[in-house]
């Protein structure tokens, strides 16, 4: 009897300490934050949307590698070495590969933050912007590449010139040294034309 | 011409007069609804340190219109497997249980619908026809959540009936009268002559005061679990039942039993009023007192005890299913019995 | 308030018939997608499966794939309110398979993150928790709180929940210079909305009458189970990997173990198992006062490591306590920068295990109550 007086009690007297404490938070100061008008606070090393500097990449494909859902897709043309523009790094180191494809899938990427360390020019970087929600995927496959597609063809085209010179001089080189019957250049190799990586 | 007189015979004399008074009180409803969505929203929020609704209006203002016409555009959807009679019905009978307890709540002593005498009894009626609608609604709409909802909900309303109309049978001794006018009349004077003092009378009353408090506080709990509020919302518990009996319902019958349970929220608080809290009359006695201040205090009382119940809401768990019935047969109960009891010793004695 | 809980029905006298009922995956109370085959004799749970696997995302057959810094985002996602934690000790064991040692600083900072996160984990552990048994207000009162800490690991990490913040040799950053404050900021309110809370939720009647003697785990059961962590200590076993194999800084603190005492019912049941973890969050501030003191300034956060990590050949398992139990990672290298094989004892998966066992003969709305109370993360069960 007793315990049930008790509990009787008990069970009137918890639910008045709570309602004590709800009624005072009622009258405390709100946390909300009214979003789009105010907002919280972003640290500036947050690990939002990705940015490239297509100025500062040299397209050493570091990035690529590390991202472990393999959301960023880099192809890269060799530069050739009397290229009129004298191609330049932003941070001042000569260029030895241009970028015609440097796209990011933002559908997949998971914000891990691996590519931005990797990246030896500081070339990608996080970004404090968090609001790009689109109607589409495809929105969300950004091209960051600065070259236009004429310049693109115009890079490639002086490319392939220099490669045909290249693999003439090659094939005069060979049949002299054929001729000469001494195996030397054997080793003297050109990077592959094209270096084009498919994200498995 | 037979049948013409027969028709106009059975249009009463006062037929505008009688359309009047059935809408105001409907008109009077919608607008409380909407208020109480508001105080709902907002108190809830503000409890929690939120600020709640702030887009629609001013502060938010219009956010239970921006709901009600969100479920009125809703797609209206019938179970396929659903027996779709009584799915339908469904929130209609338990809306009209709210909406006919109505017809006797007196709003000021120049404004009482239907003056009967056993206006107490008559309130207790028809509120238990909303058991029947969500036993139907829980069974028709051929859901397991559904349906536990709806068993559990009818023994929830029929077992919290009794301690309630305990509490209210002690009023009406002490009134003498079933009549809901009476009774406010018993009330007159002041404060310390509402019933949950004791009603009126000398310094002897002073003996039945504990007993009117403990009543008025059980007839506030039992009138949570007639109206399925925290802590007694078991037959609507989202996270064990999704939503109880009106799971499978959408759109303009969501709104409907959603209605209901802010009508009936209504009921209770002014059956409250009436019953302990002295009704239309001012806690000042003859200060404030008039047909103006009646609707006042009436109105005001009872929305008071409507944000009781949503402050309720927001600070309790909720019961066990066994647990609700233990509170409501072992511990309302008994108390109940014994007030009882003792006021009508002390009526007997007086 | 009723006196028998349990209520123990002998089937083969009462005829009636069962109903199965199907809760989840998309049920508001199975935290995550949990699907529950339940069986009921009226109200009362006879059976229950559950059925795991909606969220599997092949967490283990990736990081076959992956080098080993490429792993621990996939581990970010295991147990997803508890991230640090669950990196700790999967690059303890790459570390300590490479052989090296990180500085002093990365290892309290590592600790700080860690109870924090635990902090973060217990609050929404108890708010769902309390939500299940129907309050909601406790539960934006810790959601207010965890926002706080999410703070602190976003300015230090840049991430607010999955965050990727230590590495293997040390961490992504360094903290931000007002780290410390920010911290001892977090251990006040946290402190302050825990007092609040239990006088609000853990100690109101009918919060007790809901949790007391409801989901009884008897020591030996959760010993047979492998349950770790609160579910564990919750039964009265004083098992903390931080005390019993102390691992990173952990030996250097001053902490208890709070085990549940059946101080409103049973040892072992519901309420045990939900006060254990309230009083973890005080132990966790207590570690964190300690580790802010003693933390130094000044130092380094990564330890120089070669390009590619390649742990040479052998096979390693670590293990840390996590805010939910007992987290080990398997970890067989073959010598290469790709891991042969990460094998993760996943927490919840354990836990949940015991579901079925404990929860028969209690009422449908205690079976919710019993999962609550086991805290499951569907991140990691599923893995
Ligand atoms: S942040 Fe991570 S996932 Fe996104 S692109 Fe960089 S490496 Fe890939
Ligand atoms: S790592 Fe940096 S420089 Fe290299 S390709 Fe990526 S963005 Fe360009």
């Amino acid at each position: 009897m007793i315990e049930y007086i008790k509990n009787v009690w008990l069970g009137f007297w918890t639910v008045i300490v709570g309602m004590r404490i709800t009624l005072a938070h009622l009258f405390e100061k709100k946390v909300t934050v009214q979003y789009p008008d105010d907002r919280y606070p972003i640290p500036p090393n947050a690990r939002n949307k990705l940015y490239l500097d297509p100025t500062l990449c040299n397209g050493c494909t570091s990035c690529e590698r590390i991202c472990p859902v393999n959301c960023i897709k880099v192809e890269t043309l060799r530069v050739v070495p009397d290229d009129p523009e004298r191609p330049m790094i932003a941070d001042g180191s000569k260029r030895k590969l241009w970028v015609p494809v440097y796209d990011i899938d933002f559908a997949k990427c998971c914000f891990c933050g691996l590519c931005t360390t990797v990246c030896p020019t500081f070339a990608i970087k996080h970004t404090v912007e968090f609001e790009y929600s689109t109607y589409s995927r495809d929105e969300l496959y950004v091209r960051f590449s600065d070259m236009s597609p004429e310049k693109i063809i115009e890079k490639k085209k002086m490319l392939d010139e220099f490669q045909a010179k290249e693999k003439a001089a090659k094939a005069e080189a060979a049949r002299k040294a054929a001729e000469e019957k001494s195996k030397t250049d054997a080793k003297a190799e050109t990077s592959p034309v094209t270096e084009s990586k498919e994200s498995n | 011409m037979e049948t013409i007189n027969f028709v106009y015979n059975l249009i009463p004399d006062q037929f505008i007069a009688i359309i009047v008074i059935c809408t105001i009180p409907l008109i009077f409803l919608i607008v409380y609804a909407l208020l109480a969505i508001l105080g709902e929203l907002k108190i809830s929020a503000w409890i929690q340190e939120r600020l709640g609704p702030m887009r629609t209006g001013p502060w938010g203002i219009l956010q239970p219109i921006a709901e009600v016409v969100k479920l009125i555009q809703k797609e209206d959807l019938t179970p396929d497997t659903a027996n779709k009679p009584l799915f339908n019905l469904a929130p209609f009978i338990i809306f009209m249980g709210a909406y006919a307890s109505f017809a006797v709540i007196p709003f000021s002593r120049y404004f009482i619908p239907s003056d009967i005498n056993i206006g107490l009894f008559y309130i207790f009626a028809v509120g238990s026809i909303a058991v029947i609608g969500i036993v139907m609604g829980g069974w028709a709409s051929n859901n397991k959540y559904s349906l536990l909802g709806a068993m559990r909900s009818v023994a929830q309303i029929i077992s919290y009936e009794i301690p309630g109309a305990m509490a209210i049978l002690s009023v009406a001794v002490l009134a003498s009268s079933l009549n809901l006018e009476k009774i406010n009349i018993a009330q007159e004077g002041g404060i310390w002559n509402w019933f949950v003092f004791g009603g009126q009378g000398s310094w002897d009353k002073l003996w039945v005061v504990p007993f009117t408090l403990i009543l008025s506080l059980i007839y506030l709990i039992s009138s949570l679990a007639e109206t399925n509020r925290t802590p007694f919302d078991i037959p609507e518990g989202e996270s064990e039942l999704v939503a109880g009996y009106h799971t499978e319902y959408s759109g303009m019958k969501f709104a409907m039993f959603f209605f209901a349970e802010y009508a009936n929220m209504f009921v209770v608080a002014a059956v409250l009023t009436i019953t302990f809290f002295g009704g239309w009359n001012s806690p000042f006695g003859n200060f404030m007192q008039g047909p103006g201040w009646d609707v006042f205090w009436f109105v005001g009382k009872s929305f008071f005890f409507v944000i009781v119940q949503i402050w309720l809401r927001w600070t309790l768990p909720r019961l066990r299913v066994d647990q609700l019935m233990y509170v409501g047969w072992k511990v309302l109960l008994p108390f109940s019995f014994i007030c009882f009891l003792f006021i009508s010793l002390f009526r007997m004695i007086n | 308030m009723g006196e028998k809980k349990r209520i123990e029905l002998d089937y083969s006298k009462i005829e009636s018939d069962r109903m199965r009922l199907n809760v989840g995956p998309q049920h508001p109370s199975t935290h995550g997608v949990l699907r529950l085959e339940v069986e009921l004799d009226g109200e009362i749970v006879t059976e229950v499966v559950p059925h795991i696997g909606y969220l599997h995302r092949c967490f283990e057959k990736h990081a076959e794939k992956m080098t080993y810094p490429q792993v621990i985002p996939y581990i970010d996602r295991m147990d997803y309110v508890t991230s640090m934690n669950n990196e700790l000790p999967y690059v303890m064991a790459v570390e300590k398979m490479l052989g090296i040692k990180v500085p002093e600083k990365v290892e309290y900072i590592r600790v700080i993150m860690c109870e924090l996160n635990r902090i973060a984990s217990h609050q929404i552990a108890v708010a769902t928790f309390g939500l299940d048994a129907g309050a909601f207000t406790p539960f934006l009162y810790f959601f207010r709180d965890r926002e706080y800490i999410l703070a602190i690991f976003e300015k230090a990490s840049g991430a607010r929940l999955l965050f990727n913040y230590f590495w293997i040799g040390g961490l992504s950053a360094d903290v931000h210079p007002t780290f410390k404050e920010d911290v001892l900021a977090i251990v006040k309110q946290v402190r302050k909305t825990n007092k609040e809370i239990e006088d609000l939720l853990i100690y109101n009647k009918i919060f007790i009458e809901r949790t007391a003697n409801v989901g009884i785990l008897p020591a030996d059961v959760a010993i047979n189970y492998a349950c770790s962590g609160p579910v564990l200590r919750g039964s009265g076993v004083k098992f903390d990997l931080r005390k019993n194999e102390p691992y990173s800084i952990y030996d250097r603190f001053d902490f208890d173990i709070p085990v549940g005492m059946g101080e409103v019912g049973t040892v072992g049941d519901s309420w045990d198992r939900n006060i254990v973890r309230m009083r973890e969050m005080e132990q966790s501030c207590r570690i964190i006062e300690q580790a802010v003191a003693q933390m130094p300034d000044e130092g380094d956060v990564q330890e120089k490591l070669p390009k590619r990590i390649k742990p040479p050949k052998g096979d390693i398992y670590m293990r840390a306590e996590n805010p939910k139990g007992d987290l080990g990672f398997y970890i067989v290298s073959n010598g290469t920068d790709k891991p042969e094989r990460v094998k993760a004892r996943g927490t919840s998966f354990v836990n949940l295990s015991v579901l079925p066992e404990i929860s028969k003969g209690y009422m449908f709305a205690d079976l919710i109550l019993i999962l609550g109370s086991i805290d499951i993360v569907l991140g990691e069960v599923d893995r």
